[in-house]
Order: C-alpha cells, then structure tokens, then sequence
C-alpha cells in the first residue's frame, strides 16, 4: 500500500515521469504496430463481409477503435482534471493536455469514418441525430480545453480553467454513450455490450477487438510522447532538463 | 486518510461543479427532449403529434410487400410502420443501397392533407447486426444450411428507441 502510495506520488513528478516513460514509449510502440498490422489484415482482408453493407462495413475496424478512445479518454481526462483541482499536481495538467489533444484526434477520425460509412449505408454524410451532433460536441469540447489550457500567460491558470472546462464537459459523456437509447437517432444501437452476446459474427468481432486493444496502446504511446513533449517544454528553466538538452 | 482541509473543500468544490453541471444539463434536455428526436415514430405521425405543412422526418420498417414501384422507374412508394400504426411514404429519387424490406429506414419530407408523406430524402437505418452472408443464409433457411447448430436468429425488431 505504501509503495503504491509512493508511486502515485512520484507520478507527479516530470522527473520521474520523463524518465520512466523513456522504457514504456518502445514497448508501446512495438504493441501498437504490432497488434494493428495484425487487425488490420486480420479485419480488412480475412474477416468475411457483412450480409447486407458487403465490405463497406469494414471501416467499422478504425471507427469503433477510435470512437472507444475518444470516450474513454475524456474518462481519463476529467479524473486529472479533478486531481489537478484538487492537489494541484503538474503532471496531471500536462497530461489532461495531452489528452485534449489525442481525445480531439480521435473524436475527429470517429466523425469522419462515420461520414464516410454513413453514404453508403445511410445514404447521406452527415445528419444531425443525437449521436452524431453529441460527439461533434465533444470535439469542440476537447478544442475548447487545449484552447483554454494556452489562453493564458500563466501556466497555472490555463490548467485550471481548462480543468474546470473539463469537468463540465463531462456530462455530455454519458449522453453521447446512450443519445442512441434515448432519442430516436439514425446512428443504430450499440453492436459490442458488456452484459450480453455481441450482435457480431465471432470471425468478424475478434479482429474487431484485436483493433480495439491496438488503438489502445496507440492512445498510451500518444499520450506518453506528446506529455514527454510538454514536460521539456513546461520545464524548460529546470536544471534536469538542462542537464537533458546539453 | 485525513485530507488538508484546503483539498477537502476543492474536491467539494470538483463535485459541485459536476453535478450542478450535470443538472443543469439535466433540465435542458429534460425540457428539449422532444426536439431532440430526429424523427417521428409513425403510431406519433397517426396521433396528430407531428407537424402538418412543415418539413419532418418519420422513422420506421419499411412494412414487408409494401413497396410499389412507379412505371417511370424512380418514383417508389411504401408503408413506414413502427408495428403500431402505419403511413404510407411517396418518394421518387435513388434508394440507399440498403433499402429494403423489413428493414429501418427514415425519410424526410411533408404531409400532405390525405397524411401521406411526400418525402424528398430516404435514409437507411441499419441495425446493430453484423454476420457474413452465409450465416445469414442459414438464419432464413436452416434447412439449406450445412451447418448443425445454426446460431441464435437475431430477433427482427424495431429498435427506433
């Protein structure tokens, strides 16, 4: 418990972050190309086609990965948000940057795949049902924090404003996740459930999965890379980092 | 674990903010939500509940052996059916591919005074179902199917909701 507790604090630490962070970036990287080259050829070229979309269906292999991030990464956002509010920990402001920023990409890949999945099978590009206009707000969302966390001359500031923007954004999670449940929406119901069977054949669920984690430790890798980033440039005056650049 | 009062009242404060936001959240869509459907649900259209002379969106299956087709080719015509109340939909454009019977669909257009839809746009609402087509096969005859043990059918319901 004590070691735990001992972790958690020196996870606070840019230090120590940028230095343990330097062994997990190769590791994540290899698991990400790894288990994405291994999705992708396992999705795209041997899961067999959809008995109504034929292989238009197949994008579902990039646009469920990156709509899960896009959610679970905001999760992982507002909890820094509140440690930051609370302890006022650095680390946990360059990381909620962070993933602002990877949480932004994401959404975006997610509504563009939608609307290029949504011609074929809907027959339109874009519509304004809850699901679709829900997460476009969360993209402005996560826009609107990287934005706030920069608008001010004090690092300290921006992070709090854009934590407390975090907070507040995080109602829309629970919308975008059942917008399908309570609105009659175009965007069809969830395919993958905890609870139950998924609504997919096993041959085309397990590359989807396999994809899933990919994008995963893909999100970890982006997330570790672009904070290393962030730690040098917010600690650029301290004498480790120096000591780095020299 | 005794907190520093200081760091007390922030986490109070982190709560406030989520869940007053979450309220307020709350009442808007509590007041917004019939707005915030893209469609009418027919038994709704049936009711009077939806607009007449105004542009709205129905959504539904289209009714199995409902669709006509015109002799010029483009101009279609169905039953939108929410298994409740049915309305009949004219439409002359170019499907999606994946029209069809039995399948979700909602269109956009007017009512005309005899309540039928005079629609100027047809989306297909696909379902949370994926299976290759051999499964599919099996599903509508198990009887062809080589296969012992046909998986579960997946119940055809309206799922709008």
């Amino acid at each position: 418990m004590k070691s735990l507790v001992q972790f958690f604090f020196k996870l606070g630490s840019p230090n120590w972050f940028y230095k343990v962070s330097s062994y997990l970036v190769p590791v994540f990287a290899l698991l990400s190309i790894g288990l994405m080259s291994w999705g992708l050829v396992a999705g795209l070229l041997y899961a067999p086609m959809d008995f109504k979309q034929g292989n238009s269906y197949r994008i579902i292999y990039i646009h469920v990965p990156s709509s899960f991030i896009a959610l679970s990464c905001y999760y992982m956002m507002a909890l820094l948000a509140a440690v930051y509010l609370i302890w006022r920990t650095k680390m946990a402001a360059i990381v909620l940057r962070s993933c602002a920023v990877i949480g932004a990409a994401m959404t975006f890949i997610a509504l563009v795949t939608g609307a290029i999945w949504g011609k074929p099978t809907w027959g339109t590009w874009w519509v304004w049902d809850a699901r679709v206009t829900s997460m476009l707000v969360l993209f402005f969302i996560y826009m609107g924090i990287f934005a706030l966390s920069k608008a001010y001359e004090r690092e300290e500031l921006g992070s709090k404003a854009a934590a407390i923007l975090a907070l507040v954004g995080t109602v829309n999670i629970p919308i975008i996740y059942w917008s399908v449940d309570w609105w009659f929406a175009l965007h069809q119901g969830a395919t993958l459930k905890l609870t139950e069977k998924s609504a997919m054949d096993s041959a085309m669920l397990f590359p989807l999965l396999v994809m899933i984690a990919a994008t995963y430790c893909l999100y970890v890798l982006l997330i570790l890379l672009h904070s290393r980033a962030e730690i040098i440039r917010s600690e650029q005056r301290k004498q480790w980092v120096k000591d780095l650049v020299k | 674990m005794a907190m520093h009062p200081k760091r007390k009242q922030r986490l109070w404060m982190v709560l406030a903010i989520v869940l007053s936001a979450t309220a307020a959240c709350g009442l808007l869509f509590y007041a917004l939500s019939d707005n915030l459907n893209l469609f009418y649900p027919p038994s709704e259209i049936v009711q009077g509940k939806a607009p007449v002379g105004q542009r709205i969106r129905a959504g539904g299956m289209v009714k199995a052996g409902s669709v006509i087709r015109q002799a010029d080719g483009l101009t279609v015509e169905f039953i939108v059916t929410d298994y409740e109340a049915d309305v009949t939909v004219r439409y002359t454009g170019i499907l999606p591919d994946l029209f069809a019977e039995n399948d979700g669909v909602v269109v956009a257009g007017m009512l005309d005074e005899m309540g039928v839809m005079q629609a100027d746009e047809v989306l297909a609402k696909h379902d949370e179902n994926y299976m290759p087509p051999e499964v599919a096969d099996s599903l509508k005859n198990p009887m062809k199917a080589n296969k012992a043990a046909p998986p579960a059918v997946p119940a055809k319901t309206w799922q709008g909701k």
